[in-house]
């Protein structure tokens, strides 16, 4: 499979990245490449093959439902780049 | 004693011979002399590393020491640790200094172990050159003018360049056993799960694993020793017994099964690198074990596998990198969308990039069963395929990578013969296995690594194999300009 | 044309556990912003999820009481979007396999007709942080506490058919959910907000018509008109020969209206993948086992019970059964005084009217179930009528004292002295000569007259069961 300019953008929208025309040309003709070599695994036969996602099978441990964690905001809002009233801050967000 | 390891000091340390200050100090100075050099180095912790080897010392004159008391160690620059910038090797985490120790960071921190600094990695991990790092690109200490390998390529030169004695390391695709393998180490990817995850940022985590890069694979016992074990933090950690790895590294290795992938020998090996890794199996023979033919039918579609599952986990693994919470944030930003936007955009990486878009459409509506569905399958058919070879023998053997270093530059402009470097260790990762690289000759005065491959949690086997063949030989003994 | 409302649910709750999802940090309603969210809910580099247990034994819980299939295996997917009360970039949640399959809820109308509504699913989701976008002039703070503490999402089946039965449907599942102790079911705390899927099509039709999400409708009042609004627009844009578009549409309670969410018109593209940082639920019988013997008596059954054992009709024994509280305050009252159907006739009627207007749980009632028993109590044993128990209903409000108290200190015990009824009602035979004809003449209604006469005169307090007795006698004798 092939992607073309528009593909680009709408990755590029979906990952939230911004891309000048000359990095979504240089995008689309690496990922071409990158997608030519991955196709080869089209070759191979997976009919009836279950997925596998994890490489060790096991099953998720549950926790207790203890609170073990306490208050840090002055700590971790100190992280933040922009942060005030206990508050992370983003431009204005419209509904 | 600066071109020593784990062992040699541990034991300098408990007779007295020299002081955690001594030998930590002796490692700074080295550090100031080459760091500029090699760039091995993100951070050096220089004020906290002699605070830590004082208490160090204090603890062993009340003789409460223990084998790492006092040792000098670096970590990969991946490992969260409080108060000391991680910056993952990214402008995104320039600015970043977590709250908490990674789990990796905490054990060795309780077991007395003294970090110097932060080691040099391809940005996120993502890199087989570390090349695709913020900081510059890392020097190989046998020839500057190549590459060390990556992702851990900080790690491997500060070790082979004796900038400290043993570091931390991450393998996500081959990113600890190819730096090992170019840097003539000892360097060990131990089995998923075997060691906890939390704390270590994440690149595509059903894939990451940490472990050590050392001179020898008695250092990595040591080492791995404290690292390994259940974490209740990561939810894929795994709840089993840890053996002590010293115990058993002088295991004779008499009728020992060992495989070799017709795969691993085939086009694309430098007949140079074949002829030193049969030699090494040879000298396995001597040792007492068998050789056989195996086949990994599915091997060549690793790293086809592997381009879709990690980029799709890095995906989303990187969407928490938006100058909200911490981390780089753009100028000014107009609105929301501008945020985000120029905020990854600037703060990461050309590769980052572009393995965050590769995985983003992997998983896009569309092109999901295509791309993603069809990987995990291939990965199961790849993991098969070593449960059924390893029904057959104890450990599989191969050469690490099918060159020596190459030079710095000549792969960045083209990603997919970057991403083939790793042909042959991308598939243990898939199939979660564990897996060592241990030096094996010298190719025109360049290391090279023979890959030993074990059953699931299997460690103490490959590092008695590793560790017996580096009584029979001194490959691991080479270093640099010696 | 005659239109045909389909409206299927989808309903988060709030799991009422100690700790988040997927970290250790407390899950506490109204603390300071940001003072319940640590590394794991701020998604700092190297953090990890642990499952809460709770959370799934709650999931089972739910899906035990709604007859559903217990998935033995389920998986957490990743569904990735950027937005700032989402700080991973992704939600962790159960796409294709949810812990809780197919059950049924059944719902009973104001009729008292039921209906078997069909649960697709219920799986276990995140929750997101809070936008907040009125404390700043040109930002939004975020305020993450609420990021990562557990939901539910309960599916229906679109089965629904017009706005009073989503109500039923909600209504129902609030009781289940308080029922079964799995969230405290406080919507003003958004512990239950609700999205509606809505669409119409001709009476008849088989294939359904293209569907609007209505989002942010988060208390039954508006459940039912948020649904009946969209519903007459779609009728409106059909019948004018236009289309419904698919889109996502937010309720404005003030204004009465929908209007479409234009901020989400790009299609979303979630790109959902198995959470490689966690691994499948497993869940085994002995898991099961031991969650079906902590389940409560559920409403239907209850309600079953209250009709056998109390002989209670069916709605009554539904209204009361419906709510876990009101139920057990009923019991308590009715074990109190022996009448059962007194004891529900006084909760049904005048302590829930009292409640209803003043807003009060009935966990919180002025009057407590052993001080309404004792009240009622002084009617089965005819110490005061039906008509006086109100005014000491009214005096306990006030807070005067029990019932007990109050009939003693305003005189208020029932005349049953057959000697003073009789003086009255001869009193009233004898002032009232003319009513006292008209009733001999075959005038038979002007007996409540005199009934309410002798009321009067003896203010209440006479046995109107002996009035009647003594008023028949004296009027017929002569």
């Amino acid at each position: 499979m092939a992607i073309e300019l528009k593909d680009v953008e709408n990755i590029a929208h979906l990952a939230r990245l911004q891309l000048s025309p000359a990095e979504q040309q240089e995008a689309q003709n690496s990922i071409n490449n990158i997608l030519h070599m991955i196709d080869q695994m089209q070759a191979i036969d997976t009919a009836g093959v279950e997925p596998l996602a994890h490489a060790y099978e096991a099953s998720q441990r549950l926790r207790e439902d203890v609170v073990t964690e306490h208050d840090q905001r002055d700590v971790l809002l100190a992280l933040a780049p922009n942060a005030d009233r206990g508050l992370f801050l983003v431009p204005k967000v419209l509904e | 004693m600066l071109k020593q390891g784990i062992a040699a000091i541990s034991s300098s340390l408990s007779k007295g011979e020299i002081s955690s200050v001594e030998i930590t100090q002796a490692y700074l100075d080295q550090i100031s002399r080459h760091n500029n050099d090699l760039n091995a180095y993100i951070t050096v912790t220089a004020e906290q590393a002699l605070a830590q080897a004082a208490t160090a010392d204090k603890i062993r004159s009340a003789g409460n020491a223990g084998v790492f008391t006092g040792v000098p160690i670096a970590h990969k620059d991946i490992f969260c640790t409080t108060g000391v910038k991680t910056s993952c090797g990214s402008r995104m985490l320039d600015n970043f200094i977590a709250p908490y120790n990674a789990t990796v960071v905490e054990k060795l921190l309780a077991s007395g172990a003294v970090m110097l600094g932060k080691t040099n990695m391809d940005e996120f991990a993502m890199g087989s050159s570390n090349e695709t790092s913020y900081y510059g690109p890392v020097k190989n200490p046998w020839n500057r003018s190549l590459v060390p390998g990556g992702s851990s390529g900080g790690s491997a030169a500060a070790v082979a360049g004796h900038l400290c004695p043993a570091a931390t390391a991450t393998d996500t695709g081959g990113s600890i056993r190819q730096p090992a393998s170019f840097c003539g180490l000892t360097g060990i990817k131990p089995t998923y799960g075997r060691v906890s995850r939390w704390g270590m940022i994440a690149f595509a985590s059903s894939l990451d694993q940490a472990g050590t890069l050392t001179h020898s694979a008695e250092d990595s016992a040591i080492m791995l020793n404290i690292m390994a074990g259940f974490d209740p933090k990561d939810s894929t950690s795994v709840d089993l017994p840890v053996p002590d790895y010293c115990a058993t590294l002088n295991k004779p290795l008499a009728g020992l099964r060992i495989g070799i992938p017709r795969q691993h020998f085939a086009e694309g090996l430098k007949p140079e690198v074949e002829t030193q890794i049969r030699a090494a199996l040879h000298e396995f023979e001597k040792l007492g074990a068998t050789i056989k033919e195996i086949s990994l039918e599915n091997n060549h579609y690793s790293v086809a596998a592997y381009y879709v599952i990690a980029p799709a986990e890095a995906s989303a693994n990187l969407a928490r990198y938006d100058g909200v919470r911490f981390g780089y944030r753009c100028a000014k930003p107009v609105d929301l969308e501008d945020l985000y936007k120029r905020s990854r955009a600037e703060g990461f990486g050309a590769e980052v990039k572009r393995r965050i878009m590769v995985g983003t459409y992997a998983l896009s509506a569309g092109y999901y069963d295509a791309y993603y569905i069809k990987a995990q399958k291939v990965r199961r058919l790849i993991k098969n395929d070593f449960e059924r070879a390893l029904n057959e023998v104890d450990v599989i053997m191969g050469p690490t990578s099918p060159h020596t270093a190459f030079p710095l530059g000549s792969k960045t402009k083209d990603p997919v013969a970057m991403y083939l470097e790793d042909i042959y260790t991308i598939a243990v990762n898939l199939a979660g296995l564990p897996g060592i690289s241990i030096p094996a000759g010298l190719v025109n005065g360049l290391p090279i690594g023979l890959q030993i491959v074990g059953r699931d949690f299997d460690e103490a086997k490959l590092l008695n194999i590793a560790h017996m063949f580096q009584q029979a030989t001194d490959w691991h003994k080479q270093t640099p300009g010696a | 044309m005659e239109w045909e409302t389909v409206i299927g649910l989808e309903v988060h709750v709030q799991l009422a556990t100690a700790s988040k999802l997927f970290s250790g940090t407390s899950t506490r309603f109204g603390a300071e912003p940001n003072t319940q969210a640590n590394v794991f809910d701020l998604a700092l580099p190297g953090t990890l999820p642990v499952l809460n247990g709770k959370a799934v034994e709650m999931a089972v819980k739910f899906g035990l009481a709604v007859g559903a299939q217990i998935n033995r295996k389920s998986v957490f997917d990743r569904k990735n979007y950027f937005y700032p009360d989402l700080p991973k970039g992704y939600q962790t949640s159960q796409l294709d396999h949810p812990t809780v399959g197919k059950g049924t809820l059944t719902i009973t109308m104001e009729d008292g007709s039921t209906r078997t509504i069909g649960i697709t699913r219920a799986h276990m989701e995140e929750d997101a942080g809070k936008s907040l976008h009125e404390e700043f002039p040109t930002d939004t703070g975020i305020d993450l506490n609420r990021a990562g503490t557990p939901l539910l999402e309960i599916v229906s089946e679109p089965e629904l058919r017009n706005a009073k039965e989503a109500v039923a449907y909600l209504k129902k599942l609030h009781s289940l959910i308080v029922y079964l102790g799995i969230s405290d079911g406080d919507m003003s705390q958004g512990s239950m907000r609700c999205d509606a899927n809505v669409s119409v099509r001709p009476k008849g039709e088989s294939k359904f018509g293209t569907r609007a999400e209505i989002k942010n409708i988060n208390s039954f009042r508006f459940v039912e008109k948020a649904i009946n609004i969209e519903v007459a627009r779609q009728i409106d844009i059909l019948e004018d020969g236009g289309k419904i578009v698919q889109e996502t549409r937010l309720y404005d309670a003030v204004k009465n209206e929908t209007r479409s969410m234009r901020s989400k018109e790009v299609a979303n593209d979630y790109r959902y993948f198995p959470e490689p940082d966690l691994l499948p639920v497993v869940i085994d019988e002995a898991f099961i086992a031991r969650i079906k013997a902590t389940l409560p008596e559920l409403p239907d059954i209850k309600s079953q019970r209250f009709q056998s054992q109390y002989g209670l009709s069916p709605y009554d024994a539904n209204v009361l059964a419906a709510d876990l509280h009101v139920a057990a305050y009923f019991e308590e009252v009715a074990a109190g005084c022996g009448d059962a159907k007194l004891s529900a006739n006084w909760v049904m009627g005048d302590l829930q009217a009292y409640l209803n207007k003043a807003e009060i749980d009935i966990s919180k009632s002025p009057i407590a179930s052993t001080a309404l028993a004792n009240l009622v109590s002084r009617i089965v044993d005819n110490t005061i009528s039906s008509k006086i128990a109100k005014a000491v209903f009214e005096a306990m409000l006030n807070g005067e004292g029990s019932a007990d108290e109050i009939i003693a200190a305003k005189g208020l015990k029932q005349v049953t002295d057959t000697g003073a009824i009789e003086k009255v009602v001869d009193a009233v035979i004898a002032a009232n000569p003319k009513q006292v004809e008209q009733y001999r003449a075959g005038g038979e209604k002007v007996f409540a007259f005199f009934v309410g006469q002798v009321m009067k005169e003896s203010r209440g307090k006479a046995n109107p069961v002996q009035v009647n007795e003594i008023l028949l006698d004296k009027l017929t004798a002569k």
